[in-house]
């Protein structure tokens, strides 16, 4: 049994890659996977505080490197689940701590214990940004339906090809349905077709992931939320099920006809 | 729906459809390494070596980078200043 990495970045920050790293950790341990989360944004740790797993940190990733401590002791369990593992990055450090070579070393090491090393890059595309691509197996890129986002995605997803990562897989995060059917937000289609690149998950808008930030309790402990479910697909997804993309929820004619009704009539005051 | 939106409402398209232009033109520059600098660039110096063996309207020249599904082009459009009656 060897683990799969799969490595999160996206090259703009702020589109969700500690989020969604922390859910596809929980969704996928929640489905009997073996998953470390790797927290590879030295001096900007983050993920230790999605997973609400701050208060247990002891040691971390540039210990690990530096030989401070064995790499087992530098995990941390996540009591809520099984087999859910946080490796955290060092906060007072920078990303020049840090080697690729360590990171592949570190990963292959961890392999064998584990089905899924899931390695959430710091934002950018220089030195964090390839020690975080080294030991990937595969490439997820996240991406929000916005312009300067999209343009960074493609930036990296030529990155990616460049070091024989590829081909990476695409998730879309913050999509409004509300707004896409306005005609005021990238679809879907628009952007798939744009960065030529398959699609492994659409994550609606979703105010419970900031409760979820503020709490630190990942919404894909539960599936009664649009985001939480959207990660349980792509953990699914990742797993290699076959899960079809449902189309966003349409409103139904009244709905429509009453919204339309609505709008003429502000316009006329 | 969209259509009728437009009808009654808008005069340019919605954001979205804006957005999705942008970025292609973005995104064939990037991939290109050919900035939109880089173009007026390659314009200028067009005009100045055409202009030297045959009259041309340097105001109506346009030099474009294009995407395609083969093979990615440069397209230089150069309006010449022709005599009217040629064409009669």
């Amino acid at each position: 049994m060897s683990a799969r990495v799969v490595t999160i970045t996206s090259g703009k920050g702020g589109v969700g890659k500690t989020t969604i790293t922390a859910n596809l950790g929980v969704a996928l341990a929640m489905r009997g996977q073996r998953v470390v989360t790797i927290d590879a944004d030295i001096g900007l740790r983050n993920l230790d505080v999605m997973l609400g797993l701050e208060n247990r940190i002891v040691y971390d990733l540039v210990d690990v490197v530096e030989g401070r401590c064995r790499l087992r002791q530098a995990l941390v369990r996540d009591k809520r689940l099984q087999e859910l593992y946080l490796l955290p990055a060092a906060q007072t450090r920078d990303k020049s701590a840090l080697r690729a070579e360590d990171m592949v070393r570190v990963c292959n090491e961890l392999r064998e214990s584990f089905d899924f090393l899931l390695v959430d890059s710091p934002a950018g595309i220089e030195q964090g940004f390839r020690n975080a691509v080294a030991p990937a197996d595969e490439v997820l890129i996240v991406t929000n339906p916005e312009v300067a986002a999209v343009r960074d995605a493609d930036r990296v997803i030529g990155l990616i090809e460049a070091e024989g990562k590829g081909p990476a897989r695409l998730i879309i995060n913050r999509l409004k349905p509300e707004l896409v059917r306005r005609g005021d937000m990238l679809d879907t289609e628009a952007v798939l077709e744009l960065l030529a690149i398959d699609l492994i998950g659409i994550i609606p808008e979703d105010e419970t992931v900031i409760v979820a930030a503020n709490t630190g309790r990942p919404v894909a402990f539960t599936d009664n939320s649009p985001a939480g479910r959207a990660f349980h697909q792509i953990a699914r997804r990742l797993m290699g099920e076959e899960v079809p993309f449902a189309p966003l929820k349409e409103p139904g004619f009244l709905e429509r006809l009453f919204r339309w009704m609505r709008f003429e009539g502000e316009e006329q005051q | 729906m969209k259509l009728l939106d437009r009808l009654l409402h808008r005069q340019e398209p919605p954001s979205g459809e804006i957005a999705r232009e942008r970025l292609r033109l973005v995104l064939a520059h990037d991939r290109a390494n050919i900035s939109p600098g880089l173009l007026e660039v390659l314009k200028d110096e067009i005009i100045a070596v055409i202009s030297r063996h045959v009259p041309i309207d340097p105001d109506g020249v346009q030099v474009t980078y294009t995407e395609g599904p083969r093979v990615n082009r440069l397209v230089a459009d150069i309006p010449l200043r022709t005599e009217r009656r040629a064409r009669r």
